[in-house]
């Protein structure tokens, strides 16, 4: 763990060494990192309140991998998450309204309060869904990018997975293939250092990088809490694979913030909120901002419209109707006409 | 009317089906170049290319987690499992993503995939190459599972799985694939759940799938000789399985025998039982009676294994204990 924490912090002192003066792509992606911060804090609040039944697994910290890597697609892409998916949901363009749904239960949710917060998915956006199993969205996405080289679509694949995914067999069968296939996708391991109730460092006996070069896998890291920098090293990786149609893994190192899950005492772990807070993705990207001569008082807008956005997704969520048992009965297969 | 052997039955099934449909892909080990380890997808790779017909690592688990991303980006995957028993490793890919994919999502795409599994004993393959898993995907919500039993049900219900939006896991039983069949020409699709009489008779049902409905009709050639009518139903389809046409059967026999080559206990068998004995109580004259493999995995020697497989001997002394 200390280890990540120095190559995380000189990772950070070169890249903002050399930030650009204006940066309206930065805003954008400040908006997205606010929009998945402020969802998921909402979320903790309708969580303690039992409003949001379940278990729920926060992003909160992580939020710039999702969208440094998710701000360099285009649409027609694809992305397969993991049940840490809020993020990559909010990023690839899900409706919040859709998604507090599908939290609380409701038949309006993108899935019909069948999937809930394991499950945010939205087909049309390419958003391939959250997945409560670990490891089982690469597969998923190396079938994806098999489906976009075989119908020509110019488009990739980009999965999201932790640390903790890296024990999986899934991980090394899935990475095989993608490579001896030649298919275009992004691996994007979110490495915050925990593997669920435990340090990765007891659970993984190999480097990343080392392992992706016997793969024969182009493999780069960045700094996961910076969205610059995570960007910069997404877009490089992407144009490298629409080019070649040759898999690549990015790696992103970063922290988790709360719990495995919300309400997970964390016994396990010993505080690291100074860590934490310097290093907060938000607070990042926000100084870089100021920096570049965007106002404080441009933040604290952004902030309070997307805080009234939530709020009246919120509202919205709960004036929903109950899903049906009945329809829920018959949405267990899929009829010849959705073919 | 051309006569096809079942192996061949399926080859020309998926032929036709990539063929038709630009989407279909085939994919599994040794299926391309070596033309797959029974001989079922030999010259398709010559035919469709390589990008269609995709050879793949032993890698269970990722082809058939691949196939559903595949499904769910506008694919129609048919993958191969090199034996049923295999698909131990691809079961979170099968269970936990394809089944779901369609509920769990609200309805939002189709998961139009087959799986295709090669099951049963005969070939003194031992415990790990033999055995006859199908009941465990018919326990499970979103998945379909069908099991032909000659050339004719194999390309009909083949072409049937392929147009499917469900994921449908297509058991073939492996002592089928030489066995040759009169196949219309042209072929034609046979609807998924929907069971054929095969035989019929008046004085006793017997319901067998796969390899097992050729036992029960020498069953009921047997019986026969002693003045007893058997009607044979080959199911077809597992899961749905067609309570319709078993209950329509029942309700003129009055006596009913389940068959099949997978280990009787907690199998098919029980779950038609169960809803015979339930919906269809009073048309019954005696017990329901289930014929199945011993609770023993399936076992290597010529004489242990062949003593293991349910036989004809045992539906027909089924059969006679129904009418006792």
């Amino acid at each position: 763990m200390h280890c990540l924490f120095i190559r995380v912090t000189e990772s950070r002192a070169i890249n903002h060494s050399n930030h650009n003066s204006s940066n309206p792509e930065l805003l954008d992606q400040f908006r997205q990192l606010l929009l998945i911060r402020l969802a998921e804090e909402r979320l903790t609040v309708l969580f303690a309140d039992g409003e949001v039944p379940g278990f729920i697994h926060l992003g909160i910290g992580q939020e710039a991998v999702a969208v440094g890597v998710i701000s360099q697609l285009e649409p027609a892409d694809t992305v397969a998450s993991n049940h840490r998916g809020h993020g990559h949901a909010l990023a690839k363009g899900l409706s919040i309204t859709s998604f507090f749904s599908e939290l609380l239960g409701m038949e309006q949710g993108l899935c019909k309060g069948r999937g809930g917060s394991m499950h945010v998915a939205d087909f049309e956006l390419g958003m391939l869904g959250a997945n409560g199993i670990v490891g089982a969205g690469m597969s998923i996405a190396v079938g994806s990018a098999l489906a976009h080289k075989t119908l020509k679509r110019n488009a990739i694949a980009v999965v999201f997975f932790g640390d903790g995914a890296l024990a999986e067999g899934l991980f090394h069968e899935s990475i095989n293939m993608a490579k001896l296939l030649e298919l275009p996708i992004l691996f994007v391991c979110e490495n915050n250092g925990w593997s669920e109730f435990s340090p990765t460092d007891a659970q993984i006996a190999f480097q990343l990088d080392e392992l992706a070069a016997g793969y024969g896998i182009s493999y780069s890291t960045a700094f996961g809490n910076d969205v610059s920098e995570v960007a910069q090293k997404a877009k490089r990786a992407i144009d490298q694979i629409r080019e070649t149609s040759v898999p690549a893994l990015l790696e992103c190192k970063t922290l988790r913030v709360r719990g495995h899950f919300e309400g997970d005492a964390q016994k396990y772990r010993e505080s690291d909120r100074q860590e934490v807070e310097a290093h907060d993705p938000i607070r990042i990207a926000s100084e870089k901002l100021l920096e570049t001569g965007v106002q404080q008082s441009t933040l604290d807008d952004i902030r309070t419209q997307i805080n009234n956005s939530i709020e009246a997704a919120v509202v919205a969520a709960r004036k929903g109707t109950l899903p049906d048992f009945q329809s829920a009965l018959a949405g267990v297969y899929a009829a010849s006409e959705q073919m | 009317m051309a006569e096809l052997s079942f192996g061949k039955a399926i080859n020309r099934a998926l032929s036709d089906a990539l063929n038709d449909d630009a989407t279909v892909v085939v994919m599994g080990e040794d299926i391309g170049a070596a033309g797959g380890p029974f001989a079922v997808t030999r010259g398709l790779q010559d035919r469709f290319g390589a990008a269609r017909i995709i050879d793949m690592p032993i890698s269970e688990a990722a082809i058939t987690g691949a196939a559903t991303g595949a499904a769910l980006s506008g694919l129609k995957p048919v993958v191969e499992i090199m034996f049923m028993d295999f698909c131990s490793l691809a079961m979170d890919a099968i269970v936990n993503q394809a089944a779901k994919a369609h509920f769990m999502f609200g309805g939002q795409r189709p998961v139009p995939m087959v799986i295709r599994m090669p099951h049963g004993a005969g070939l003194n393959a031992g415990p790990q190459h033999s055995q006859c898993l199908e009941a465990w995907f018919a326990h499970i919500p979103g998945l379909k599972v069908v099991c032909p039993s000659d050339a004719a049900s194999a390309y009909g219900l083949l072409r049937a799985s392929i147009d499917e939006p469900n994921p449908v896991v297509f058991v073939e039983n492996k002592r089928l694939y030489a066995v040759k069949g009169d196949v219309a020409e042209p072929p034609v699709e046979m609807p998924i759940g929907k069971a054929a009489i095969v035989r019929a008779g008046s004085d006793a049902t017997v319901v067998a799938y796969g390899a097992t409905v050729d036992l029960a009709l020498k069953a009921a050639q047997a019986l026969c000789a002693d003045g007893i009518e058997v009607e044979v139903v080959d199911l077809r389809g597992i899961q749905p399985w067609d309570k319709e046409a078993v209950l329509e059967s029942v309700t003129r026999t009055h006596r009913l025998v389940i068959a099949h080559e997978a280990v009787e206990a907690f199998g098919v068998g029980a779950e038609i039982a169960a809803t015979v004995a339930d919906i269809g109580f009073y048309e019954l004259d005696s017990p329901i009676i289930r014929v199945g493999a011993p609770f023993m995995p399936v076992p290597f020697a010529k004489s242990l294994e062949s003593e293991y497989l349910p036989d004809a001997k045992r539906i027909e002394s089924a059969v006679r204990r129904t009418l006792e």
